[in-house]
Formats: C-alpha cells, structure tokens, sequence
C-alpha cells in the first residue's frame, strides 16, 4: 500500500508491522468487519418484521395460523441455533434452485436427487455458474440474511408476543367500548403501546444478534473468523513476503476485543433509549436496568 | 446389516468404541438416528460438566459482585463483562489457539487443546458469567426482611448466607437459571466447529448431523432428527431443573413450582 513497503524484506519493528497490516488481504479482513456490521444492520429489520408477523400469526383466532406462529417460536426457539444456520443454508439453497428448476426446465425426466446427488438443470443453479464471483458472493450473504432473519424472528416473535398481551387490558377494553374493532384496536392502541414493554426484550436480542454474528463463518461468507484463520496461520516465507509463526491466538483476541467494545457501546446507547422512552412511566424499564431477577433482561413482567 | 448391528456398531462411535470408520454410502435412517445419538453423549457431557462446575463459580462470581470491597467486585465484574459481552464462538476459537501456544511452551498443556477437556473449561467460565450475573440479579432482590429476620435471630457470615440469602437467591433466580441451562446445552453444539479437533471423527450430535448432510446432500433428514434429539433433551433439562425447583421451594404453602417457562424470557 506504501511505497516503503515495497521490498518487506528490509523492514523491521514497526515500519514491518505497519506495512504488514495494510496489505491486500489485511484491507479484506477490514472489509470483513463492514460485512458483519452491515448483516447486522440488514437483518435486524428483517428479523424483527417476521418477528411482527409471528407474534401476530400468534394471536392469530385462526386456528391453524396461531398454531402455525405457536410453532415457529417454539421450534427455533427449541433447537440450537447452529442446527439452523447449517441446515437453512443447504435447504433454503436447494428449494431455490428446486423452484427454478421446475419453471425453467419443465422437460427435464430424470429424478432431482440421484442417490446423494441433487441434479438441476444448467440453466436453474442459484447463482448461474457462470456469473461472477461478485454474484456468489452477493448471494451468500442474502441466503445468511434470511437465515438469520428467520431463526432471530421468531426470539423476537416471542418478545413482541408477550409485549402484545403486556398491553394493559383496560386500555384495550377501553378501545373496545370505543366501538373499535379487533383490527383497530390492534393496529391504535396495542401497537403503539406495546413497544415499551418490548424493548428490554428486544435490546436483549440485538445483543444476542451481535454475538451470533461470528457464525456467518459457518454460512460460508467470508467474514472476520475466516479471514482472522487464514491471515494469522503460519506463514512460510515461500508463500508470502511477511513470514510469521502462529499468530491466529493474537486474531481471535483482537476479535474478542472488537466484540466486547461492541456489545459495551450498544449497551451504553440501549440503556439511554430505554430512559428516554420509559421517561416518566412506572414501569420496570425506567428504573435501573438490574432491577429484580431477570427483568432486566426479560421483557415484560 | 439391521439396526440392531448397525447400533452396536456405531452406538458408542462418538467415545470411539465400535466400528472405525463412519458410513461411506448407502446411509439408513438407523444409521443417521445412532450416530447423531451417539454424538449426543458429548452434548450431555459438556452440558453437565459446564453447569456443575459453573454453578460453584457462578455463585462466587454473585457474591464477588455484590460484594462491597473492589478487590472482590472488580474482578468479578470482569469476568462476567469478558464472558457475556462477547460471543461464545470467538472464545472457542481464542481459548483453543491460546491452549496451542500454551502447549508449544509447556507440553503440560497438551490435554487442554483437546475437547474433552479445553472446550469443557470455555463453556465451564461462559455459563458462570451468565449464571454469575443472574445469581447476582437475584442476589439483590433477596427481600430485606428475611435478611433483617437473620439477623434478628443472631445469624452472621457464613450461617446467614448458607442458611438465608443463597436459598432464598437460588429460588429467585431458578426460572431464568433453567434457561441459562437450555442455552448452555445449546452452545455445546459449537464446540467442533470452532477449533477444537474432533479426533478420529469422534464428534457431537451436530458433528455427525453435518457429516451426513455433507455426505447425502440432503439436509431434510439428519438436522430434524439433531432437532428432535434437542427437543427431547430441553424437555430433559425442564423436567430436572423442575424437580430442584420445586424441592427448592418445598417449604412454600401451595408449593408452586417455579414453574420453567420453558421457551421462556431469557436468553444468552
């Protein structure tokens, strides 16, 4: 990157250390980290719209629809996260490409799964096999996105859920005798009112959001646990001008570091929303956050 | 070959007792089932060697921070701060390259950089900072009469917390306690994916649930059977953690179990 460094040989101490964290794939590990906050930035959102639509299929009077919400939260929720982002990625990536093989290649005979093979025609493989690398890369990270969208939507699900039925129920009867309907009701008075009783469940999950976010590794994006293994791994002086030993223990430690400024700034600025939104109410939330056993951390009482 | 073969062969596999190598082709159901549960052994042994040394620390690290001297509050603070603020998977990761170069200097070191024992040690420190800090919350809500009825009763030191507070702070804090330990057995799905070696593919539930979709290219069979297999242990832990609950709070009129609620409020 600096002209100094074009001959690394005859650097050392600092000048070496300079040069040696500002080489190409050093600038891609810095990427790495503008990866992760984006994925944040995109799949809380996303999460917390599915989380919307599963605490509502919840309350949902249908039947089939509540237990169909019911399930989702009690699903996820029951199975180690990690089973899910493994599982989602293949299936979610062979039910794409089932779904463009059955309506781009109506005439194809053969069977899709041949004993461990699953065949598509040329024309369905997601993303086309000829498309750039930029596209697969692209694509990989849509596919983590959902995952994560999915498998978080339904703890925030479970937050908004009991937030909906934390609503005090005079207020909703109150609406009632108003001559509101169900729908109005819910959309003017439990709506805007629950949020208050969802936030300290929510800034919980944005928490648990940052600390699983390490797991895009196991999706197959290269984020910073990919690039922290492949930089700090013993380097030969065949293969690269800044030969070093093992140095992936000083990576990850920095990994950590970077997580742990992380979650302390979100809690810091969770904290000052929390004050700001329970100003004055006499709820849980405007006391001090440690309040009694598990509140803190639990959504509504 | 039947599944009864197949589960002698491969039903301890995990420990690696049984047949050396795992199946190639023509992959039965049975097999997926008995390998996935073999791997589930691991899960339960991380789980409960986690929270039965955890529980020790977790309780020190409650006191710590309640604790009025700095000496014993600073650190546990910290403790609690390294462990709950940053991910699980990075502290597999940093602990087993830490264990290495620890090794390459003292080979005293060398049982740590295996599973059985360096993940046991992460996951031992992760779950007593979470329950350290769900243990303190509780800590601090231990009504003031019953502490005020100790000291009435001339009770001090040790025999007031061992015979009061830590009774009393163990009922409190039992509900989010229980989920702390779902979680727990949830994690212990990370560890070999995040450094530690599975040696001779001696794995976890995940590890084989994985081989398979691997090897298959069908994720639609092993990764339900894993999802029942952790269902059907959360149901396990409830059950448990339920029983010492209610013990707990056998003296209570009506003794209403501190009901678990399962899927419930918290979470890591």
């Amino acid at each position: 990157m600096f002209a100094s460094c074009a001959d690394p040989e005859t650097l050392s101490g600092l000048s070496w250390l300079i040069c040696y964290l500002t080489t190409g794939k050093h600038i891609a590990f810095y990427w790495a980290f503008g990866t992760v906050l984006l994925l944040l930035a995109v799949t809380a959102p996303v999460a917390l719209a599915f989380g919307f639509g599963g605490a509502m299929a919840a309350r949902s009077r249908v039947a089939p629809l509540s237990w169909l919400g019911k399930g989702y939260i009690a699903i996820v929720r029951g199975v180690p996260d990690i089973a899910f982002f493994l599982f989602f990625v293949i299936a979610l990536d062979q039910g794409i490409e089932w779904l463009r093989h059955k309506a781009k290649c109506p005439d194809w005979d053969q069977p899709i799964r041949q004993g461990n093979d699953f065949i598509v025609c040329a024309e369905a493989k997601m993303p086309l096999s000829s498309s750039a690398q930029w596209v697969h890369e692209v694509y990989g990270f849509w596919l983590a996105v959902f995952t994560f969208a999915l498998v978080f939507g339904a703890f925030a699900a479970n937050v908004l859920y009991g937030a909906m039925r934390a609503v005090p129920r005079a207020q909703t009867e109150t609406a009632e005798a108003y001559g509101m309907s169900r729908a109005q009701v819910f959309r003017r008075v439990i709506v805007p009112q629950m949020w208050v009783y969802a936030l300290p469940g929510l800034s919980n999950l944005w928490m648990v959001l940052i600390k699983a976010s390490p797991l895009l590794f196991l999706l197959g994006v290269e984020d910073i646990v990919y690039w922290a293994r492949e930089l700090g791994s013993t380097k030969t002086p065949q293969f690269t001008a800044y030969p070093h030993g093992d140095w992936r223990m000083w990576y990850f430690l920095f990994l950590l570091v970077f997580y742990l400024g992380f979650t302390r700034i979100s809690e810091i600025v969770l904290d000052r929303i929390m004050q700001r939104l329970t100003h004055g109410q006499a709820t849980l939330g405007s006391h001090k956050r440690t309040g009694p056993i598990g509140m803190n951390k639990a959504g509504p009482p | 070959m039947s599944c009864y073969e197949t589960l002698m062969d491969y039903g301890l596999r995990s420990l690696g007792y049984g047949e050396r190598l795992l199946p190639r082709s023509d992959f039965t159901l049975c097999q997926q089932f008995v390998l996935i549960g073999s791997g589930l052994i691991w899960n339960i042994y991380f789980g409960v060697v986690a929270l039965l040394t955890g529980f020790v620390l977790a309780t020190a690290l409650a006191v710590g921070k309640a604790s009025a001297s700095p000496w014993f509050r600073k650190p546990a603070e910290w403790v609690i701060f390294i462990f709950r603020g940053s991910p699980l998977f990075i502290q597999f990761f940093f602990a087993y390259f830490l264990f290495l170069s620890l090794k390459g200097q003292v080979p005293a070191f060398d049982a740590l950089t295996s599973a059985w024992l360096g993940a046991a040690v992460v996951l031992f420190l992760n779950t007593a900072a979470y329950s350290g800090e769900i243990f303190y919350g509780a800590l601090c809500s231990v009504p003031r009469g019953e502490v005020e009825a100790a000291d009435a009763y001339g009770l001090s030191g040790w025999a007031k917390f061992r015979r009061v507070v830590w009774p009393t702070t163990l009922r409190l804090a039992w509900p989010a306690y229980t989920n702390e330990a779902i979680f727990l057995f949830h994690a212990t799905t990370l560890v070999f994916f995040s450094g530690f070696p599975a040696s001779r593919q001696k794995g976890d539930a995940l590890y084989y649930a994985s081989y398979f979709a691997d090897k298959t290219f069908n994720p639609f069979v092993p990764y339900p059977i894993l999802a029942g297999y952790f269902v059907l242990l959360t149901l396990v832990v409830i059950g448990v953690m339920g029983l010492i609950g209610r013990r707990l709070n056998r003296h209570l009129p009506n003794a209403a179990p501190a009901r678990s609620k399962g899927f419930g409020m918290l979470m890591r």
